[in-house]
């Protein structure tokens, strides 16, 4: 008995160290204000350099945070635990936060530098005039392939994915929107057709590539393919170029039938303490020297016009990465679906996954 | 005042049950009865009954039964050659202490042992064979759930084997029994308790596997685990989520039935 009570006073004694020593590392990071700005961000979609010059030029503190999903950073936010001033959530996601009411509208006074956009991806129907949200990245959905592996395929069209010389090659991202979007999009359909008998029509069509799947899995498609162990992969095309510059023998295509363009977008959410500051941020973000600078590090599509202008040129002329406004035609922006029609999207997915065998 | 202190130390217990067993299956059952606009129906249990959920719980129970059966038959032989060897804690340890190693951690370590230029490839080679792509296979997901899941099986066996009286064997070679027969009629029903506890804490965790599913079977294995998952982080469709795990409760209700521990026929001789 003596020895029960002894280990159990041991362990308390050990845990409350534990919480306090926890709660002491944290205080740091959790105040915010006035003179601090937190920002939600996805994993590696910053340069660091520019939070430092951010800091120099205005005092402002930042603290950054990461997420790896659109659901973990609204459930967070919705939680309202950490008083977060900037996040950046997908563009389906915006309006997801704009029906719960957790996006605070820009003053638009305060961001000068918003003409720098691309007017292009301006007054989307996600966010009318863009009273929420201002893009941050932007790209499409296409195939990444290894030429050396799949013969004279060159992916300009959908078709090639059903291509039988592919008998077990090809790896689709683990997205249901994705994979459905892009039956839809093989038959010359909408990717947010709300048509059953499209969606049927789709599935089925899908299901018919189901020979040629190995498999459907998430961001391990991109060590298998820069290790030259996967041939074909359906993969966004910020995850391409992370592709493409491990391995030089890669390449991505965005078929001519169409495909999705996506955005991620720096919004100010509810939980702001700093709204004044988030503004500071958002305006700092779209100068053309910053945007030029983020799109250095991160690789992915930018869609500041200023930025563009100061960066190689190489890389803003390359048509995978920056399509002509002719392919541009060819994209279409997610649309919110309803509940009915995305929990439809997923049944659909589900069967489609079970036809792989 | 002996039964007064055992009440009252039975109440951090019933609190425990209340508040971590009894609430979240409530909850779980009342989420399964809304649908995706928060209204009563009973449309989940429906849809449940459709051959795309029909199929999947077909195939969930085809891998955990695999997968215990491989286990089960890795396991046994090892616990009862460990319950032989001098030092035999020492031996059970090392098995064990995989099993501290994070789940994630080892199956990404697979991904790398069975990828196109892993080891495993380069041995194969050694012998002449053409390297081939062992992920995204039923085998290697079978095998990689094996692996986890075998030190959870091998210790109650171990333990039902290392209670085994050796008076009894050595009895039954005495009486003429052959070392199979003695194995047969003395040792497996005397560690039969160990083998059915084992089953039960396989068969039911591999029932509703998500993570591997995707990692090493590239989703080609659909268990009930990854219906949920898709259901409530995806679809955010809590009611069809709820629905499929309230029939996941009661395939373990059943599971736990069929290899539950009957108090007096337990390890009788027959």
């Amino acid at each position: 008995m003596k020895q029960l009570i002894q280990a159990t006073i041991a362990i308390l004694v050990v845990s409350a160290l534990l919480f306090y020593a926890a709660n002491a590392l944290s205080a740091g990071g959790g105040k915010s204000g006035k003179d601090t700005l937190t920002i939600f961000n996805w994993g590696e979609y910053i340069d660091p350099d520019l939070l430092k010059q951010f800091e120099k030029e205005t005092g402002i503190h930042v603290i950054y945070e990461t997420f790896d999903s659109n659901e973990a950073m609204m459930t967070k936010i919705q939680q309202g635990g950490t008083a977060y001033d900037i996040a950046v959530p997908s563009e389906y996601m915006i309006e997801k936060m704009k029906e719960e009411k957790l996006l605070v509208p820009l003053d638009k006074t305060k961001i000068p530098n918003f003409k720098n956009i691309d007017p292009y991806f301006l007054d989307l129907p996600f966010d009318d005039d863009n009273k929420y949200s201002v893009p941050y990245f932007w790209g499409t959905v296409g195939i990444v392939y290894n030429p050396k592996l799949v013969g004279n395929l060159d992916f300009s069209s959908w078709a090639d994915l059903w291509d039988p010389s592919l008998k077990r090659k090809v790896f689709l991202v683990d997205g249901a929107r994705e994979v459905i979007g892009m039956g839809l999009n093989s038959l010359g359909y909408s990717l947010n057709s709300l048509n059953n008998q499209e969606l049927r029509k789709a599935t089925d069509k899908l299901i018919t590539l189901a020979p040629n799947v190995k498999a459907i899995i998430g961001d391990e498609i991109t060590p298998l393919m820069v290790n030259n162990e996967a041939t074909v992969a359906l993969t966004w095309s910020g995850q391409a170029a992370d592709m493409l510059s491990e391995n030089e023998d890669l390449d991505f295509a965005v078929p001519k039938e169409g495909s999705n363009l996506w955005f991620d977008n720096m919004v100010i959410p509810k939980t702001s303490k700093n709204i004044d500051g988030a503004h500071a941020f958002i305006n700092f973000m779209l100068k053309a020297q910053s945007g030029a600078k983020n799109a250095d590090y991160v690789g992915y599509s930018t869609p500041n016009i200023a930025a563009m202008k100061l960066m190689d040129k190489e890389v803003v002329s390359d048509k995978r990465f920056y399509p002509s406004e002719e392919q541009r035609k060819t994209l279409e922006v997610y649309k919110n679906l309803g509940p009915d029609y995305l929990g439809k999207y997923n049944e659909l997915f589900l069967e489609f996954k079970m036809s792989i065998r | 005042m002996q039964t007064k202190t055992s009440k009252s130390a039975l109440f951090p217990y019933v609190l425990w049950i209340a508040f971590f067993v009894i609430a979240p299956i409530a909850l779980v059952v009342y989420y399964s009865l809304l649908d995706i606009h928060g209204h009563f129906t009973l449309d989940n249990y429906k849809a449940f009954f459709t051959s795309v959920y029909l199929k999947m719980t077909l195939s969930s129970f085809w891998y955990a039964f695999l997968i215990t059966f491989f286990t089960l038959l890795v396991s046994y032989p090892t616990a009862y050659f460990l319950t032989k060897t001098k030092y035999k804690q020492l031996w059970l340890l090392l098995i064990i202490i995989p099993s501290w190693i994070n789940l994630l951690l080892k199956t990404y370590a697979f991904i790398g042992i069975f990828g196109l230029y892993g080891p495993l490839n380069a041995f194969i080679e050694v012998f002449g064979f053409d390297p081939k792509q062992m992920l995204f296979t039923d085998l290697s997901f079978v095998f990689v759930s094996v692996y986890i899941f075998i030190p959870f099986m091998i210790l109650p066996i171990f333990n039902s084997l290392d209670r085994l009286n050796p008076a009894l064997i050595y009895a039954a070679r005495d009486l003429g029994a052959s070392a199979f027969t003695t194995f047969r009629r003395v040792i497996l029903p005397l560690t039969m308790d160990g083998v059915k506890s084992g089953i039960q804490v396989v068969f039911i965790p591999a029932l509703s596997l998500f993570m591997i599913t995707r990692l090493i079977a590239g989703n080609r294995v659909i268990t009930l685990g990854t219906a949920i998952e898709q259901q409530f982080l995806v679809t955010q469709n809590w009611g069809m989520g709820s629905t499929i795990a309230v029939f996941l409760i009661l395939f373990m209700v059943i599971v736990m039935l069929i290899t539950g521990q009957k108090k007096d026929k337990g390890g009788r001789v027959r």
